[in-house]
């Protein structure tokens, strides 16, 4: 296969492959997870302001009191790579083309050179947390072969795509070939590893938030 | 018309006089510091010296590629064929015709190391019944003249890498001229692939000039095709290149953007991924190529571009609808339905199972 | 005795519903969870990492409630958990567990981790693997009618106690009255003063309260072993005393357990809604101070801080109600950092006062309190938790820091303007 047959086939039989994985995938474990039901909470609730699960959703990403400075590299870096790979996958021109595509909203984008210095950013944190994660006991203990593969899952569609953009390592083609492809295999594996907290993260804050606003306690 | 002229028959024939002759062989000898009686040596070796002969074959084509050969200003295809090459046979540009344009073919092929031009691709399925001359098949033809050439270069996408008849669904089997080789349809040679849709005149006539002028295959990239014209790629060469880096896209034809002369990727140019001289060289003795006419590259110089998805969607773009997206996500359901009614019984079953816990269960 | 591995699996089962599987499905790994829970930032060691605790009960939830979960037990690359992992685990969800929540708290994905250990107790307990302390508590709880014992003669000992000291009767099975007050063993025993509080407060009030001789004891060790059902079986027993006696108001003593198992845990134990409020005493005196009703005079003089019980603050949403209180009586009132609902544990709570097993590793933890102190200068620590009190006491004498430790409900009583008829 040359590198045009390959860049046709994950721009092709590829991505049908693998958003249709990613479609029934999600759609399943998302049943599977919520299915289970929760049962009401009889006791009398105590109503205090700025205390709902809606509000957990939002107010969960913000460091609690003293966290920043007991692990900063888990806020910040975590932070820098999460909004800098929204910055790349939502706010870059060819892939708003691609969104537009697949689902038909569109936006304005970014200049590309903004969004070359958060993907250079997002590689950065991510390598900064995976070295969190070997040298920190705590999530060295943890970690499980799961914790390397999706990190790696998530960090070459970045790598691939900067290099493809910046013309480095191999031609264009098969550099674009890679890209699409890495990203293939991220949709494929998403709904069935920990990346999926993508879907569930705001359920989870919300059933907290939720929790604790029925015995009025704002978290 | 039986043997080839050699330069020395050429030149009288264009009415340089013998005189004139040995006395350009006479300065040749000094200028190559040789004494004057090496003079007649040069003489007889330039007089035994024949131009090589060129079977140029034309199969499933549409013949925009001799269309575009006929257009190259450097070197024109006059002084081509009548300074460089004997072109033994071709379909449009030779005079004769019928049994006469075939058997010129054949006295041709009698003296190995010729050169063989092809363009158009040839058709395989049915025993290559779908592109006949004289009655012989294009696969035959191929396959018999080739097997005393000295090389062959593919001349358009067509001949090269199966072009426009090889799309889908390929009805003729149609392939290009590595590809038979590849297959052990025809005998292995050194192949220069040219592609194009057409190629660029001056890139036809340019790699025709080196094979003629070093004797040797140029260097070649990964797909067989001459580094010198096909090295780069359009977009890197690309005089609208930094509006791609900064992001700035046409979004349709005409817009603001469009006539600012904007990058051209959103309206599905495949500048990046086309290898090919239309950047540099350019079209009609360099006036203008595609892009800068405001339409993008449409890829046409590599394999299968006319299956690679509309010449209208980006390359970021999905090359086909999703198919199977809408099934996928009904059949997710179905798993996560099923799912569901399974945990859910099996909750409630636990719950009907449930046996209250006494202090005699505290301990074992 | 009929504890088993097939009975805890079997009610883990039961306990698994979507909150838990969303958790278990949202978890990256983070570890900021170790981070927010004194068993790891005292001791150093990832193994109390909250969310580690959990680990049996996460592979029970796959094997039991997901199609790749069910399909690699079957094919063995997913192994069911042993009864050995189980005991395995009893230390790390006894003994270095309060469910002080404060992981629930700090989690970024939003799990309630202190709900699945909560629930994750449920197995433990009836697979055996409680701690002998707690199971010891939790039977005299359920045969005695309190976890140290005390019975109602005991009761009405202190009873007389208290109104040779106060000069007020205390009222028992007085139907109709406005208040029901229970009681906890720690403060029957050790902290008589709180019952002569009561009685001072409720006169200045002038509002009407009653013990109940068959629901005196307030603690719950049902909930702290982690049984629903022992829980409900002592829960019950209130909620009949008060419907019996036909109460509005049942007021929960200062005890931080008490008070989860009966304001949040107690209708859905018994399964409806109760037809009586449910109130800790510090609401009430909240309550009486906003109407009016509470008159306080002096000041204590001392730099104070308060420490917010867990079950409390963070779980009950009693915050700001300690404050109003303590600003009545106290001069020079220091919060100490991380005040409120972020607090950190005495490291007592959730059933590890009664574990034997889980006292060194306590006062190990209990550096964290400690260095709170330390940092606001104050001379006195405030708190409205009986077990908290206690914990507070031990571990301040462990580290032979001379701190009173006092109650606030106590103080309260103790500044009640005199009355002037």
């Amino acid at each position: 296969m040359n590198e045009m047959e390959l860049l046709n086939w994950v721009r092709g039989p590829g991505l049908n492959i693998a958003v249709a994985v990613f479609l029934l995938g999600t759609i399943w474990r998302l049943f599977e997870i919520y299915s289970l039901g929760r049962k009401q909470d009889l006791s009398a609730p105590r109503n205090a302001a700025g205390a709902s699960g809606w509000h957990t959703v939002v107010r969960r990403s913000m460091p609690p009191p003293g966290m920043l400075k007991r692990s900063p590299v888990s806020y910040i870096s975590g932070y820098a790579f999460h909004i800098g790979l929204a910055i790349v996958v939502f706010l870059f021109a060819p892939h708003i083309v691609l969104i537009e595509n697949l689902i038909g909203l569109s936006w304005p984008a970014l200049p590309s050179q903004v969004v070359d210095l958060a993907a250079v950013v997002t590689m950065a944190a991510m390598v900064l947390v995976l070295v969190d994660r070997i040298n920190k006991p705590v999530k060295q203990f943890l970690s499980t072969f799961e914790d390397y593969f999706t990190w790696a899952v998530t960090f070459l569609p970045v790598l691939t795509g900067y290099l493809a953009v910046q013309h480095l390592l191999l031609p264009y083609t098969t550099m674009l070939a890679l890209h699409i492809l890495s990203v293939e295999i991220l949709l494929v594996v998403l709904p069935f590893t920990k990346l999926f907290h993508v879907f569930t993260l705001f359920a989870s804050r919300w059933y907290n938030g939720n929790a604790n606003a029925h015995k009025g306690v704002p978290v | 018309m039986n043997r080839r002229p050699t330069i020395a028959e050429q030149l009288a024939r264009q009415g340089i006089s013998r005189r004139a002759f040995l006395k350009f062989c006479a300065a040749t000898a000094s200028l190559m510091a040789l004494p004057p009686g090496m003079a007649p040596a040069i003489a007889e070796a330039l007089g035994k010296i024949r131009r090589p002969s060129v079977i140029w074959l034309s199969f499933q084509e549409c013949t925009g590629c001799t269309e575009s050969l006929t257009r190259s200003h450097s070197p024109t295809v006059e002084s081509l064929i009548f300074d460089m090459i004997s072109l033994d046979y071709h379909h449009t540009l030779q005079a004769a015709s019928g049994e006469a344009a075939e058997h010129a073919r054949e006295e041709a092929m009698k003296e190995p190391g010729y050169l063989v031009l092809v363009d158009g691709s040839i058709p395989i399925k049915d025993g290559g019944i779908y592109s006949t001359i004289a009655g012989i098949s294009n696969l035959q033809m191929l396959k018999d003249t080739v097997e005393n050439a000295a090389a062959v270069v593919s001349i358009g996408t067509c001949a090269a890498f199966g072009g426009i008849p090889m799309a889908n669904p390929n009805p003729t089997g149609a392939a290009g001229v590595q590809a038979l080789m590849d297959q052990g349809l025809i005998a292995r040679k050194p192949v220069i692939n040219v592609p194009g849709c057409p190629p660029i005149p001056a890139v036809i006539t340019g790699v025709l000039a080196h094979y003629l002028t070093f004797g040797a295959i140029p260097p070649l990239d990964a797909l067989g095709r001459p580094l010198n014209f096909y090295g780069d790629s359009i977009h890197d060469r690309c005089y609208r290149r930094p509006f791609y880096d900064q992001g700035k896209f046409a979004k349709t034809f005409d817009d603001e953007g469009a006539r600012k002369g904007w990058c051209l990727f959103e309206l599905g140019c495949k500048g990046p991924t086309t290898h090919n001289a239309c950047a540099t060289t350019k079209w009609n003795d360099g006036t203008s190529f595609p892009i800068e006419s405001g339409h993008g590259c449409i890829g046409c110089s590599e394999p299968n571009f006319w299956d690679a998805g509309s010449f209208y969607k980006a390359l970021s773009a999905p090359a086909d609808p999703l198919s199977f997206a809408a099934g996928a996500a009904v059949a997710g359901a179905a798993v996560g339905v099923g799912m569901s009614f399974m945990n859910r019984a099996k909750k409630s079953s636990a719950k009907a199972a449930h046996e209250t816990a006494t202090l005699k269960d505290l301990e074992k | 005795m009929s504890a088993s591995l097939e009975k805890g699996v079997a009610v883990l089962k039961e306990m698994i519903d979507a909150p838990i599987a969303s958790y278990f499905n949202s978890c990256v790994h983070c570890g900021l969870c170790a981070e927010a829970c004194l068993f790891y930032t005292e001791t150093g060691d990832p193994k109390y990492t909250p969310i580690h605790k959990l680990e049996p009960l996460r592979r029970i939830y796959e094997q039991e409630y997901t199609l790749l979960g069910k399909l690699a037990k079957m094919v063995g690359l997913s192994k069911p958990v042993t009864d050995n992992e189980l005991e395995e685990w009893k230390e790390l969800v006894y003994n270095s567990c309060t469910l002080c929540a404060r992981c629930s708290l700090v989690c970024p994905v939003g799990n309630d981790i202190v709900y699945m250990v909560r629930k994750f107790r449920e197995g433990m307990a009836v697979s055996g693997h409680a701690p002998e302390g707690l199971i010891g508590a939790t039977t005299r709880a359920i045969e005695i009618g309190s976890p140290m014992g005390v019975k109602l003669p005991a009761v009405q000992a202190q009873m007389k106690h208290v109104h040779k000291d106060v000069g007020i009767e205390i009222p028992m099975d007085q139907e109709g009255a406005e208040y029901m007050v229970l009681l906890s063993s720690m403060e029957i025993m050790n902290f008589p003063e709180y019952l002569g509080a009561i009685a001072k407060i409720m006169k200045q009030a002038g509002k009407t309260w009653t013990l109940c001789s068959t629901a005196f004891e307030a603690t719950n060790s049902g909930i702290q072993i982690g049984s629903s059902d022992l829980a409900k079986v002592i829960v019950n027993r209130i909620v009949e005393g008060a419907e019996r006696l036909k109460v509005k108001t049942v007021i929960s003593p200062e005890c931080g357990h008490a008070y989860t198992a009966l304001r949040w845990d107690g209708a859905n134990l018994v399964g409806r809604p109760f037809s009586f409020k449910v109130l800790h005493i510090l609401e009430v005196l909240d309550e009486f101070r906003a109407q009016g009703l509470l008159k306080t005079e002096g000041f204590e003089m001392d730099r104070m801080t308060f420490h917010d019980p867990c079950q409390l603050v963070r779980r009950g949403g009693v915050v700001q109600q300690p404050r109003n209180l303590m600003n009545m009586v106290a001069k020079d009132f220091v919060e100490m950092e991380d005040a409120g609902k972020y607090n950190w544990c005495c490291g007592g709570g959730g059933g590890v006062s009664a574990n034997e097993d889980a006292e060194e590793l306590r006062l190990q933890v209990f550096k964290i309190k400690k260095g709170q102190l330390e940092k606001t200068g104050a001379k006195t620590m405030v708190t409205a938790c009986a077990n908290c009190r206690i914990i507070l006491e031990e571990g301040l004498e462990h580290y032979q820091m001379d701190i009173p430790v006092v109650g606030l409900t106590e103080m309260i009583a103790e500044h009640l303007a005199e009355s002037k008829s």
